[in-house]
């Protein structure tokens, strides 16, 4: 907008300084012109001043002015002429004789010949009384004898510079006005051209200017009322100062979102840890009393030749309901196996042979990207379940006909795996309690395939990210080698 | 008729030399005893060479004189001049027809003045006043006025505060409109004529005296001239009347034709010029 405004100001402005300058420049086209053709008629006129023929020194000043050039053709045309034009007062020529008196003028009824010029008032008394004062045979402009007329007055001259008289042009400055009019269009045309030209480019380098300020500040104002996780900002990207800004802003959003990520999985650690300090204390809890029952039940089987068969069944259905609560508390209950063989190439392949029935039932693809050729110090059962639960997730997770892919990395620190799948991603409230026991909702598995595979990893000192998106979602898992144990 | 003299061209022309060759042509002086626009002397021109199977060319000049002495060397051999010249030096010349206007072959001078002066009525009004005559040699825009002054007893040389000639009657009655003369004398054919084709300028003055009538300016023929292409030139514009492009070129004239004029017809121009050029 501010744009707009200096760019009319700026074309007010000049179209103000060219018309004055249009303006002077006519007055003085005017008068050179004037003067031009004051000149020619001088000599024009000086046979017939010399000759004393009356009627060629009219023809002659009235050759510049109107009168003949329509009217004449006319005539010889055989065509209806204009009336002959007396001249006209804006632009009147006379010429006076060494006496100063008239010789003949353009109107002839203002100016009958004969008459003493500076008896026809203080203007013409003032103008005689200058050509009479000038010894100068040049000629010469007075534009302050008439107030709003400018007189040039040219000496007529003999071959031998005798005077023979003075030709006086006098114009109204009213004939500035066409002219003025004339250059008044074209400036104004011109100004409005180039503004055409120029608001548009102005609005487009204003538009340039403020765009990437606005969305800028747009974006801004939604830190803090949305989640930086939310904040999409297609931001300008350039090397000037608002570039700089978007730059910066865009890196704060980038901390703002590693820290609210940085909060959110604390939150879910700290939670995931609560859970699992609880469950532990109740698996024991139950796991004592279900220990002591199962062995009381055992030790009824051992025990009793004769027993009541209605009784034998009770036991057995009351077996069975605890044997279940054992696997479930088991299950919910990680616990280290301590003992257990350095991971090997062998075990990988197990992996992959496992999850393979799985695969050909739904019609997947399994990519299997393993740069794993030795041994790898880390305990082999966990990895294995880790790896195995994941892939069944990721087979469970698949569309019929996707492709799950198994990335398998190893270095002297970090053993690394990464398993994804193109299904159906995972929203962000599930995300939340991804790991969580019995946080799932799907109808397969008993819930605790993540909560366990977790725990695993909690275990091994390692961490397990994931990813989603709509088309992809990652497992990342990175346990770190156990030490002194790398091969 | 056309075809005869293209042929008689070709048998002369490698026995000629060029300046017979140029001369072949007739040449025909004229002054503005009448409205003469290019576009018509083009058809005229037309027309009469077809009548005399010569090519024409007609020969225009700023005053009467520099015509009449055209006639005077035997540069022209025709010339439609005002009856003055042709009486000043009938000896060197002869009518050879007289236009007819208006039925007779006769016209008059007007004195105008501006049609904005209510006051001037007579010539004595425009005493110590501003002017203009068409050409020294004009009968009606020069002898006619200066023979009225001089009969009234004026000195037609004091007469006025300054007269100046305007060169052909046209420029008379516009240096009268515009006010550049006060008064000026004027062919009344001319004036009748213009008043017909450009009545806007004749409306802005006022005829205030018409003369007795005098000889139509005549078309004569330089002494010597061949008497056959005289006689064919006279039968060319004496039959321009019995022709329809004749008549129509008549027409732009406002005259009737051409005819014989009788001896006396100029009698009363001779009176005029021994009158004022004895004065």
């Amino acid at each position: 907008m501010s744009a707009v405004l200096v760019i009319l100001l700026t074309a007010l402005i000049l179209s103000s300084v060219l018309l004055v300058r249009a303006y002077q420049d006519s007055r003085d086209d005017l008068i050179s012109n004037a003067l031009d053709l004051g000149t020619v008629l001088s000599q024009t006129l000086r046979p017939a001043m010399k000759r004393d023929e009356v009627w060629m020194a009219y023809e002659t000043i009235m050759s510049p002015l109107e009168r003949d050039a329509g009217w004449q053709y006319a005539v010889e045309q055989g065509e209806q002429p204009a009336i002959p034009v007396e001249g006209k007062p804006e632009r009147e020529i006379y010429v006076l004789d060494t006496r100063s008196r008239v010789y003949v003028a353009s109107r002839p009824r203002e100016y009958p010949m004969l008459d003493e010029l500076a008896r026809r008032g203080a203007e013409h008394a003032e103008l005689v009384r200058r050509i009479e004062a000038r010894d100068d045979r040049r000629p010469v402009v007075f534009d302050d004898v008439w107030p709003g007329r400018y007189v040039m007055v040219v000496p007529i001259l003999a071959e031998d510079s005798a005077p023979l008289g003075t030709l006086v042009l006098s114009y109204s400055s009213a004939l500035l006005v066409p002219r003025f009019l004339n250059a008044l269009e074209q400036v104004i045309l011109g100004t409005l051209l180039v503004l055409v030209i120029l608001l548009p480019l102005g609005w487009y380098w204003g538009k340039r200017l403020t765009d990437p300020l606005a969305h800028l500040s747009a974006c801004m104002g939604r830190v803090g009322t949305e989640v930086p996780s939310d904040i999409q900002c297609d931001l300008y990207d350039g090397r000037d100062e608002i570039g700089q800004v978007s730059y910066r802003f865009r890196r704060m959003l980038d901390e703002l979102r590693e820290k609210e990520e940085l909060e959110r999985s604390m939150v879910a650690s700290e939670r995931l840890a609560a859970v699992g300090r609880l469950t532990a204390g109740i698996a024991h809890e139950i796991n004592n009393p279900l220990g002591g029952m199962l062995n009381a039940i055992s030790t009824y089987k051992r025990h009793g030749d004769e027993r009541d068969p209605v009784a034998d069944r009770t036991i057995s259905l009351l077996e069975r309901g605890l044997v279940q609560i054992k696997g479930t508390v088991g299950a919910l209950l990680v616990e280290a196996r301590l003992e257990s063989h350095a991971l090997t190439p062998d075990d990988l392949q197990d992996i992959r042979t496992l999850v393979q029935p799985d695969i050909q039932r739904k019609g997947l693809r399994l990519v299997w990207d393993n740069a794993i050729d030795a041994p790898v110090a880390l305990p082999s059962s966990q990895v294995r379940q880790v790896l195995l639960n994941l892939l069944l997730n990721a087979v469970q997770a698949s569309d019929e006909g996707g492709e799950v892919l198994c990335w398998l990395r190893a270095d002297n620190r970090f053993f690394h795996a990464a398993i994804s799948n193109g299904g159906k991603h995972i929203s962000r409230g599930r995300m939340a309690h991804l790991f969580e026991p019995f946080a799932t909702s799907s109808g397969e598995g008993h819930g605790l395939g993540l909560w366990v595979t977790y725990q695993l990893i909690q275990q091994l000192d390692g961490q397990i990210e994931v990813t989603s998106n709509e088309s992809v979602t990652i497992f990342e898992v990175t346990l770190p080698l156990s030490e002194g144990e790398s091969s | 008729m056309k075809r005869r003299n293209f042929l008689g061209l070709v048998f002369l022309a490698p026995g000629i030399s060029g300046a017979a060759t140029a001369r072949s042509s007739v040449r025909i002086g004229l002054t503005p005893v009448f409205l003469n626009d290019q576009t018509f002397l083009n058809r005229w021109q037309g027309y009469l060479e077809e009548r005399l199977g010569r090519s024409v060319e007609f020969v225009q000049r700023g005053n009467y004189r520099e015509i009449t002495e055209l006639v005077l060397n035997g540069r022209v051999d025709f010339a439609w001049l005002c009856g003055y010249p042709y009486v000043r030096y009938r000896e060197h010349m002869d009518v050879l027809t007289v236009p007819i206007y208006q039925g007779e072959p006769l016209y008059r001078s007007y004195l105008i003045v501006g049609a904005d002066d209510a006051r001037t009525e007579t010539l004595e009004d425009l005493e110590g006043r501003l002017f203009a005559f068409s050409d020294p040699l004009s009968n009606s825009g020069w002898l006619v006025p200066q023979a009225r002054l001089l009969a009234a007893g004026h000195d037609p040389e004091g007469f006025f505060a300054r007269t100046f000639f305007a060169g052909a009657h046209r420029n008379v009655i516009e240096a009268v409109a515009v006010g550049l003369a006060n008064g000026g004398a004027v062919d009344g054919y001319v004036y009748d004529a213009l008043a017909r084709l450009h009545p806007e300028l004749t409306e802005r003055t006022r005829i205030i005296w018409r003369s007795e009538t005098y000889g139509f300016p005549p078309v004569v023929a330089r002494n010597g001239v061949d008497p056959e292409l005289r006689g064919r030139f006279r039968d060319a514009l004496q039959g321009m009347q019995g022709s329809g492009q004749g008549r129509a070129l008549l027409e732009q004239f406002y005259l009737d034709g051409f005819g014989d004029p009788d001896a006396e017809l100029y009698t009363g121009i001779e009176r005029l010029m021994r009158h004022v050029e004895r004065g």
